[in-house]
């Protein structure tokens, strides 16, 4: 049964449900908060003034649109499809996070919260929070692992730099899920005065409609740039996910139009026949986790199982709430890349096109690998280059080094 | 009717009903059941068993502790239905479990249910399952006579604990702060505490109320359930057993240390 593009507009039912994925799994305390969220957002995405200030930030300050950049050398290189790539690693900030930084911190002010927290990962949700809130002059608390603040010490510097505490986090495996738990819980101790900017499509419901919302942008700008550049629609459309965040912006304007072939790209890790991966889709079983419902990595008596990725972005037990539902209705194609192809994706596209990008985006550069031999070379493939690699420079060099030895 | 019903129907006129939190398994699985008979014979009117979880976000540092350390001793839902039913031989003290859904979803809701049931479960807490976000619980609590405890807290609206009030059975757990759980240096009773304990006291009708979060001592229990009917004590207990493990007489040092939670006394017998 092929979808129809009616059917497919996954906007979620009025609990929050993506199909059977997604709700509002939290403690009481939050409901009220997700409440007046909730009305906020429908209130400011029907408010013509609120659209208009944030389409000028994007344009004004995060430098959108970004390009869709035709790879030459790279589609030479496979010599089938001809190869473009979304820029978001052009963003202020150098990721695609920005987008939805902005647009939370708008809604925030709206709210008339005084105080932003967020988690991080990679550091890129970190850098984004901490920038939107220097230029709006507002406080900001950044949770994040302290196994990540180590891997990603730049991007730790740069939160600093913009004026944001960065709080360590000591559970667990010390990454983005724990960082998540750590910023809920400030968020319960501080409700009436906090907004929590979650980075990613994952959480309570309505965050993982609120970021797909505002990352929505990717996908609208490379639709109209492939129709003008190419007269058509793309027909295969690949980007990376740990919560999801890049890939649903991409995917939700495309998820209509049932030609184009979509590919979500999970971190395999040392390998998904390996305790340690982060393939959530690929090999995980439904739960829920940071309140919502979706696919898991769990051991039997349903703990949250520890993730592995050498991308800090894509080291994540869970995925956003949609991407199971478009899992399980078979509209994406979701696979997964280990650490190691992901590293010759890095050095794929930095030596044939001159863009060195983040780690969790070579994990979709490195699924070209499996892609291009099955497409003819009148087709079209988009990457949705979501950040620049420069936050993982420390990681790639050591990798390299260990390599040599 | 079940045990927690029986509990406050019979109770005497001004007493509070007390419920005590510990973690299944914590601080070793060995001593849960010979702690919970301790507990309760040293005043403890309702258990309230932790089934720990590897994410508690709605939880401070303590009971992150507690539930951490019982999974590394390798405690699981059946491990704790064991312990229930092996209370059960010897006391008909209610017993609850409380802990988040994700363990109770891979076991399966229904035969947790069953399970529970079976062993002698008389309720259950789930804090990240309000009411009406998984209706199949209600449908279960419903089939296998365990009643389902919800919270209120601060921010809750006057129509949703109405709303809170109907779905719960046994009693209603007032979250006394906005916050995770956790012992507070002299658990303030404020006037916007006052207020809000009187507006539970107004919207919720059906059930007895007990409240809880930051209760450390006997005076904090004292001064906080006056318009309710009793309180609930868990990190401030935790934490005791955390300093008092692993002497040699760490439960019976437990027991003198809820005998003062209950009377504000050392020495005072119990029942």
């Amino acid at each position: 049964m092929t979808l129809s593009q009616k059917n497919l507009v996954t906007t979620p039912d009025n609990r929050g449900f993506y199909g059977k994925f997604g709700g509002r799994f939290v403690p009481e305390i939050l409901i009220p908060a997700l409440e007046d969220l909730l009305a906020a957002f429908e209130q400011a995405r029907n408010d013509e003034s609120f659209q208009r200030e944030y389409e000028s930030l994007l344009k004004e300050y995060v430098g959108r649109e970004t390009p869709l950049t035709y790879a030459g050398r790279l589609s030479e290189y496979y010599g089938k499809a001809r190869i473009y790539l979304k820029r978001e690693d052009l963003c202020h900030t150098g990721a695609h996070k920005i987008n939805n930084a902005i647009g939370q911190v708008l809604l925030a002010r709206r709210m008339g919260k005084t105080r932003i927290i967020a988690e991080t990962g990679a550091g890129q949700h970190g850098v984004a929070t901490a920038t939107v809130c220097a230029f709006f002059g507002m406080p900001c608390i950044i949770y994040m692992g302290s196994e990540d603040i180590i891997r990603q010490k730049l991007n730790v510097d740069r939160i600093r730099l913009l004026g944001a505490e960065v709080r360590p986090v000591e559970s667990g495996a010390k990454t983005l899920s724990n960082a998540i738990n750590e910023a809920i819980r400030d968020w319960v101790s501080n409700v009436d005065d906090t907004f929590y900017i979650i980075g990613s499509a994952v959480g309570p419901h309505p965050y993982p409609l609120i970021v797909r919302e505002f990352q929505s942008v990717i996908g609208r700008e490379t639709i109209d740039q492939c129709l003008e550049s190419e007269g058509r629609l793309p027909d295969h459309v690949v980007a990376c996910i740990g919560g999801g965040s890049n890939a649903i912006g991409m995917f939700y304007p495309m998820a209509g139009h049932d030609e184009i072939r979509l590919y979500g790209i999970e971190a395999a890790g040392e390998g998904i026949d390996t305790p340690r991966h982060a393939a959530t889709l690929t090999s995980g079983f439904p739960g829920v986790l940071h309140g919502s419902m979706s696919y898991l990595l769990q051991t039997e008596h349903g703990q949250i199982a520890e993730a592995h990725s050498i991308s800090a972005g894509l080291d994540y037990p869970g995925v956003g709430p949609e991407h199971s539902y478009l899992r399980d209705t078979g509209r994406v194609r979701y696979e997964s890349i280990t650490d190691k192809e992901a590293m010759v994706g890095v050095r794929l596209l930095s030596s044939r096109e001159g863009i060195i990008p983040a780690l969790e985006t070579a994990h979709a550069i490195a699924w070209l690998e499996n892609l291009l031999p099955e497409t003819g070379t009148d087709e079209i493939v988009v990457v949705n280059c979501s950040g620049r690699g420069d936050k993982d420079m420390e990681t790639i060099s050591q990798y390299m080094q260990n390599e040599n030895q | 009717m079940s045990r927690i019903q029986k509990l406050f129907r019979n109770r005497e006129d001004n007493s509070k009903i007390m419920s005590l939190f510990i973690t299944a398994g914590y601080p070793d699985p060995q001593n849960t059941v010979t702690l919970i008979h301790e507990l309760e014979a040293s005043g403890a009117d309702i258990i309230e068993l932790g089934m720990p979880f590897s994410d508690p976000l709605a939880d401070g540092p303590t009971i992150q502790h507690a539930s951490k350390i019982a999974l590394d001793k390798g405690i699981h839902l059946d491990t704790i239905f064991n312990m229930v039913r092996e209370v059960r031989t010897r006391s008909d003290i209610p017993i609850i479990l409380m802990g988040y859904i994700n363990p109770v979803l891979r076991y399966g809701l229904e035969p947790f249910f069953r399970k529970a049931a079976e062993s002698g479960v008389d309720g259950v807490i789930i804090p990240d399952v309000p009411p009406g976000e998984f209706p199949n619980i209600d449908r279960l609590c419903e089939t296998y006579s365990i009643d389902p405890v919800y919270l209120v807290a601060p921010n809750t609206t006057d129509e949703r604990m109405k709303l809170i009030d109907r779905a719960s059975r046994g009693f209603v757990y007032c979250v006394s702060v906005t916050g995770v759980t956790g012992a507070r240096d002299g658990a303030e009773v404020s006037n916007s505490v006052k207020q809000f304990i009187s507006r539970v006291r107004k919207n919720v009708t059906r059930n007895p109320v007990l409240v809880g979060f930051g209760i450390r001592s006997h005076d904090d229990a004292e001064k906080i359930s006056e318009e309710v009917d009793g309180y609930i004590v868990g990190s401030a207990l935790i934490d005791f057993i955390r300093e008092a493990y692993p002497s040699e007489d760490w439960i019976s040092r437990t027991g003198d240390f809820v005998r003062q939670l209950k009377t504000g006394k050392l020495n005072q017998k119990i029942k």
